[in-house]
């Protein structure tokens, strides 16, 4: 059943959108692999990775999560303890069935200790299939860490090349540096509306259309996010006496979707937040210009406007400044913190975060989701009490 | 990470001592007086971590290393380490994450009290040698709001596929020469002199060649050392403060000797209750081990005459067996090698390689895995190298959970049953196979 009245446009984008996140059988992938025969779907953990290269080769990157969506089967015995964050244990099982048999290789981002792990996890279990650890720098110079990474792009073309991907070429690099500029645009789009008229477009949904392109091509998932852009104006406006908050710490792990409606219906606008951050990662446009090496294009993106997460190293900027700028920037009232329990970069960073946040009088509060978190009942109760204090006294207190 | 135990003092205290462990002891005591003497005397305090620690580089440009890691151990062997790690979750960090990071921001809202009982500088400088742990980064983000003090990022690419490729070298050694080096000649307010800096690689590879010798004599019947609990103590000097001394090269050398006059003599290694008396069981040990009952631990293996031949652990801060030495002629390129090769930076096929070679050099009965709950880099994993190994090798493996510093996670009972059967487990098999 769904869960949009029959009347409202962006019932069919956004039940479309559903179906396309639940579907743990990537039922989608496999249907592009066939209308493109001999092309490679590679996945990805869930952050950032270089997507306009892999475009470019002919691929499709999917975004493949961990355990907070809908029930994974895990058979045999998981290949991690109880105390890692739940990302690993339905990841590389995901397999065992079949499910990511459509998968021909996966990227593992540098993003922490369990998915750096993971990545040798993938190839001690899956020894034919293709693993690479993507090697994010974390030197932000052009000329140091952005050289490196460029080489790091270009390995891995190569490597997926000798495995039946094309040869990175100039022309279509750009042109896919191009499909990106624009899918970006589209979700700056879409986040400026829910910013602006969260009565619209509420963070559920948004959330809903961004992750929708975890297995989509990009033209085809700008065009998703253009009809819901198209349509949502024509819903019925109507206005919530609710709290506007940012919602920070969900950039890997995705919160179960109920969770974030929870949040919602606990009095929160979820007016911005770090879900979906493989696809927000970069601010402003990747160079585009033909007279611009396109690699180097892609890498100094990554170096010089990489936004702000846990996994950067902020050098000698102060910690939390960019949170509080964008408190300010979306008129956020408050900040709630929803980590996946064990995620150690979310975690450790918390605490300097809630201190930049204190020296700026933002109120903030903070809950941890597991696998599969399915009752909300404490979250609601701790989200509800933190929205009333807000809207009563400006504070959490 | 992680490591070493730097002081010999506190585990051996009622076991005879070696000459060279008197000597560390010293060594320990006097690196503790200059440190306390540091800011009187306008010598510059650099913190830095032990896997990837640019010790020679630091030395060269005279100022002081401490190593945060060392002081959490350090805390957690003297039973400080539980009321630390509570004050840190007192104040808003999570129970979830790394205990060394809590136990050390513990510490310092203690007063920064070290391991001799004086105050530990604060630093002019944070080296971060990320290295193999991502929780690196963000303790040092945290010391640096407390500090105030700049922050230097030496990132090391992560060895996923076992070898350190011309680009990853270029990478580190572009780092070290157009960032790392000027900011650190910034806080000394000198330049570095580069004769000094292969003066001290030069010294720390002979202090290399014998630490490799003393892991090698293992593979000798009994084996004349413990490469896990007493490999801790071996490694305190070349993880710590000291490569690229004199001092280090003399206790080693020292160290070596001793080891091999006890291979001449027949004779196993120290034990917390003096020498041990026979050798039942070899085993290979993967993971740091628990300090805050570091004693206790060692005793269920020691008084089961259950011996280390060989850990991972113990290469944390330098992995030197498969080759690896600081290079004199080629100081940039070598310091760059040396932090892409530590164990902590290695990819999980490549540490499963690496037991699986300890396993089978130092002719092991088994191997077990000490799983620690805090440290995501080395745990997180684990049980697929089990079951690889044990399918590679034929050799049984095993799992205990504990924590590095936290004493809430360190269940005796539990431990020690698991430890009991799995010896057991051992014995039946030997008896089954020599029937
Ligand atoms: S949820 Fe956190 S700890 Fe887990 S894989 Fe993602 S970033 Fe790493
Ligand atoms: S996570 Fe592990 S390697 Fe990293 S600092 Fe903590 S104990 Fe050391």
């Amino acid at each position: 059943m769904s869960a949009w009245d029959e009347t409202d446009p962006l019932r069919e984008v956004l039940s479309r959108s559903l179906s396309l996140v639940e579907d743990l059988s990537f039922a989608e992938v496999k249907r592009w692999k066939q209308a493109h025969p001999g092309q490679l779907a590679v996945g990805y953990m869930p952050i950032y990775v270089p997507r306009p290269m892999l475009e470019a080769i002919g691929c499709l990157p999917v975004a493949v999560f961990g355990g907070g969506g809908p029930p994974a089967i895990i058979p045999g015995g998981s290949a991690f303890q109880a105390v890692t964050c739940p990302i690993p244990p339905p990841t590389p099982e995901l397999s065992l069935p079949g499910r990511l048999d459509c998968i021909d290789g996966m990227l593992f981002p540098s993003i922490c200790d369990v998915i750096r792990n993971l990545g040798g996890i993938w190839k001690m279990l899956f020894p034919e299939r293709y693993g690479a650890y993507v090697d994010l720098p974390q030197n932000f110079d052009p000329a140091i860490g952005g050289k490196f990474y460029g080489q790091e792009i270009r390995r891995i073309a190569r490597e997926l090349a000798a495995r039946g991907a094309k040869p990175l070429q100039d022309d279509a690099l750009r042109a896919a540096i191009k499909r990106e500029n624009s899918r970006r645009a589209a979700l700056e789009a879409l986040d400026e509306l829910r910013q602006k008229e969260p009565w619209r477009l509420r963070a559920s949904e948004a959330y809903l259309l961004a992750r929708a392109g975890s297995v989509l091509d990009t033209e085809t998932h700008e065009a998703l996010l253009r009809e819901a852009l198209e349509q949502a104006p024509k819903r019925a406006a109507r206005v919530y006496d609710n709290v506007r908050v940012v919602v920070r710490g969900s950039f890997c792990e995705q919160p179960p979707l109920g969770l974030i409606r929870t949040l919602e219906a606990a009095g929160c606008d979820i007016v911005d937040d770090d879900f979906q951050l493989g696809l927000r990662s970069l601010s402003g446009d990747i160079d585009e210009s033909p007279d611009v090496d396109p690699v180097e294009a892609l890498s100094k993106a990554f170096v010089t406007r990489g936004v702000p997460t846990a996994s950067r190293y902020i050098g000698e900027e102060e910690k939390g400044r960019a949170l509080v700028d964008q408190v300010r920037a979306t008129g956020a009232e408050g900040v709630i913190f929803a980590a996946a329990s064990f995620c150690d970069p979310a975690l450790l960073d918390q605490p300097m975060l809630e201190g930049a946040l204190d020296r700026a009088k933002v109120p903030h509060t903070s809950l941890k989701f597991g696998e599969n978190t399915g009752q909300f009942q404490v979250i609601k109760e701790q989200a509800g009490a933190f929205s009333d204090a807000v809207k009563l006294w400006g504070s959490a207190a | 990470m992680t490591t070493v135990t730097q002081s010999a003092a506190t585990a051996h205290e009622a076991a005879e001592k070696d000459t060279s462990q008197v000597e560390q002891k010293r060594m320990i005591a006097d690196h503790f007086e200059k440190l306390t003497r540091a800011k009187a005397e306008g010598k510059k305090v650099v913190y830095t971590f032990v896997p990837g620690n640019l010790t020679e580089l630091i030395g060269a440009l005279d100022m002081l290393p401490v190593l945060p890691e060392i002081n959490a151990l350090q805390s957690g062997m003297r039973k400080k380490s539980g009321a630390y790690i509570a004050e840190a979750e007192k104040s808003g960090h999570s129970e979830d994450v790394c205990t060394y990071v809590k136990c050390d921001l513990g510490m310092l809202k203690n007063g920064n009290i070290g391991p001799t009982g004086t105050k530990i500088p604060s630093p002019d400088l944070l080296l971060l040698s990320y290295t193999g742990c991502f929780t690196f980064m963000k303790w040092f983000e945290i010391l640096k709001e407390e500090y105030k003090c700049p922050v230097v990022m030496l990132h090391v690419p992560y060895q996923s596929d076992g070898e350190i490729t011309p680009e990853m070298r270029q990478y580190v050694v572009d780092q070290l020469r157009d960032v790392v080096i000027p900011a650190m000649e910034e806080v000394a307010g000198k330049k570095l002199d580069m004769k000094e800096l292969a003066r001290r690689l030069a010294l720390s590879k002979q202090a290399e060649d014998d630490l490799v010798a003393v892991w090698e004599s293992a593979q000798n019947r009994p084996s004349p050392i413990d490469g896990y609990f007493g490999g801790v103590y071996y490694i305190g000097p070349i993880f710590s403060a000291f490569r690229g001394t004199e001092d280090a090269v003399t206790y080693y050398r020292m160290l070596r000797g001793e080891v091999e006059a006890r291979v001449k003599a027949g004779e196993g290694p120290m034990t917390p209750d003096g020498p041990a008396h026979e050798e039942r069981y070899r085993l290979v040990v993967e993971g740091p081990p628990n300090w805050t009952h570091f004693n206790d631990f060692w005793r269920m293996f020691s008084r089961e005459g259950a011996t280390i031949v060989a850990s991972t652990y113990t290469r944390v801060g330098g992995l030197y067996d498969t080759g690896f030495r600081h290079n004199p002629e080629s100081p940039l390129e070598s310091l760059a090698d040396y932090c892409l090769g530590c164990y902590t930076n290695l990819g999980l096929p490549t540490r499963t390689d690496l037991l699986e070679s300890y396993i089978k050099r130092y002719k092991a009965d088994g191997f077990l895995i000490n799983s620690v709950k805090s440290c995501n880099s080395f745990s997180a994993g684990q049980l697929v190298m089990l079951r690889e190994l044990e399918k590679r090798t034929g050799v049984p493996g095993g799992f205990i959970e504990s924590d590095l510093v936290d004493p809430r996670y360190f269940g005796k009972a539990n431990i020690e049953n698991r430890l009991q059967s799995y010896l057991q487990m051992l014995e039946a098999r030997r008896g089954r196979a020599s029937a």
